[in-house]
């Protein structure tokens, strides 16, 4: 177990506005919502925070910005951009930069309206000449890549597949804010419109706006404030690739590296979560994740999530949210994955909550699954 | 004497494309590179040697991009002989029957004003 096991807790969490925002909102905008909310969803305020993280792609020097707008000077701040994976390395970070004494109370945020001004537009392109004469559908090809190879090599199903997202819109009827609730079948998803086989619309996150923050203190901080503190037991970051064609092995992630780092810090296994919050910004990478986590053998992933398995009333909760397919996708959706691990622990999911939750894991996915990055949350009592 | 490059890595990739050949690279070990770079991955080798592939590989991964109100096409790893991956596409037939395992030929595609010529794949039946 690592030296570093519990020393910061969650403390407050908030959601920005989500969805589609009000015309004209800036994605600083969102992050200075979103960090209002989470310090009085705890009790701190904003002269309390010496700490600020955050990363988006709408603004490339985000710390300059949000520290401006909330008119704040911290003491230290990190805006490491590894993709939608980027706000579990902050957690990371957040434990080292406590533990040298160089702050004492974080907010991680983050902001997007990529579905109000368009994906393109949020999220500029950088050329590639070793991949742009192919026009491959960023980044639903990639990980369309992925899955044939998942498929030919393990006999994975669309329908397995399907039923991911399936269990993410069972999840999502459950939660309020929420942006897709319809019914909708493992048929409906195969029948959608094909994005970039075997993916159809319905294999794919939803493009949405939304961002929010969490605050991160220490235990003794933690003590006095508004909410039960959700500590952070153990984390895991790798990097494998940035481009799909440089991937080592297109069905083994990063997360069969970080998982066994979070784990190992933790001093507690898989068997021992009680819920997941999984970054699944497709079918497939919630399959690969459960098995590269070691929840599944590789190769079962399909087999694993289908029979309702992973959906409301299954064995094992995952993504009780919606997930990035149901819930909210607003392009780096991996701040809102620690959100409901972290919730689920505090115990204020609503009609989602699951019986006593004690261990949490959220995992992080960036770029085209090139950045894995893991964090196993407890309540007290696992300290 | 200068250590600055002379040419970068993807000038000459292209100056091999302009001649119909697919350019990679490899260490002195004999280790292919791919894309083609000023320092090897892993050991941070420099002065790699050009190589040119045979243009004959395998699929390694495909999917069809479908976009809105246009015609499908192929999109896929292409496993060269050499031992390099690439992405590529794999023309000449309907981008649903490309599938992983089949062979395929490199196929420069030439360039235009705008565009440098890069290379596609046909399906070799016989290779």
């Amino acid at each position: 177990m690592s030296d570093l096991r519990g020393n910061i807790a969650i403390v407050g969490t908030a959601e920005s506005d989500l969805g589609t925002v009000a015309p004209d909102m800036s994605p600083i905008d969102l992050v200075a919502q979103g960090i209002v909310r989470a310090l009085d969803d705890c009790g701190l305020e904003l002269k309390d925070v010496d700490g600020l993280f955050a990363a988006m792609s709408q603004s490339r020097m985000v710390a300059l910005s949000t520290a401006e707008y909330l008119g704040i000077q911290p003491s230290y701040f990190d805006s490491t951009q590894i993709g939608g994976s980027s706000f579990m390395a902050h957690i990371t970070h957040a434990q080292a930069a406590v533990a040298a004494g160089l702050c004492e109370v974080v907010v991680v945020a983050y902001g997007s309206t990529q579905r109000s001004v368009s994906r393109a537009a949020a999220s500029a392109r950088e050329p590639n000449p070793w991949e742009d004469p192919y026009k491959p559908m960023q980044p639903p090809s990639s990980y369309a890549l992925a899955a044939s190879r998942h498929m030919h090599q393990y006999g994975t199903k669309r329908e397995q597949l399907a039923e991911v997202a399936v269990a993410a819109r069972e999840w999502a009827k459950l939660n309020p804010k929420a942006f897709r609730q319809e019914d909708m079948t493992v048929k409906d998803v195969l029948d959608a419109p094909i994005i970039s086989y075997p993916f159809t619309v319905r294999d794919c996150c939803l493009v949405t706006d939304g961002g929010g923050a969490i605050v991160i203190t220490t235990p003794e901080r933690a003590k006095d404030l508004k909410q039960k503190p959700v500590y952070v037991l153990g984390t895991g970051e790798a990097i494998t690739h940035a481009m799909i064609s440089q991937m080592p092995d297109l069905t083994v992630t990063g997360a069969a590296i970080s998982g066994p780092l979070a784990f190992g810090k933790a001093g507690v296994g898989p068997a021992d979560i009680d819920v997941l919050a999984l970054y699944d910004a497709f079918t497939v990478n919630t399959m690969l994740f459960l098995e590269d986590l070691g929840f599944c053998k590789k190769g079962e992933g399909g087999h694993f999530v289908s029979g309702g398995r992973i959906a409301p009333g299954g064995e094992l909760a995952v993504n009780t949210s919606g997930g990035g397919l149901s819930y909210c996708h607003p392009g780096m959706y991996g701040l809102l994955v620690l959100i409901e691990a972290a919730r689920q622990i505090q115990g204020v999911c609503g009609e989602r909550q699951q019986d006593g939750v004690e261990l949490a894991l959220a995992h992080g996915n960036g770029g085209v699954l090139s950045s894995q990055c893991t964090v196993i949350l407890g309540s007290a009592a696992t300290l | 004497m200068s250590d600055a490059a002379e040419k970068s890595p993807l000038t000459t990739f292209r100056e091999h494309c302009e001649n119909g050949e697919l350019a990679y690279q490899v260490t002195a070990d004999g280790t292919p590179v791919y894309y083609p770079r000023l320092a090897a991955p892993g050991t941070g080798e420099t002065g790699l040697a050009w190589k040119v592939s045979a243009g004959l590989g395998t699929v390694h991964a495909t999917t069809t991009v479908c976009p809105r109100g246009g015609e499908p096409y192929d999109v896929s790893l292409i496993d060269l002989d050499e031992g390099f991956r690439m992405m590529s596409r794999v023309e000449g037939i309907d981008p649903m029957e490309v599938a992983i395992g089949m062979r395929v030929k490199m196929r420069m595609i030439p360039g235009a004003d705008d565009t440098p010529p890069y290379p596609v794949f046909d399906r070799a039946e016989d290779a």
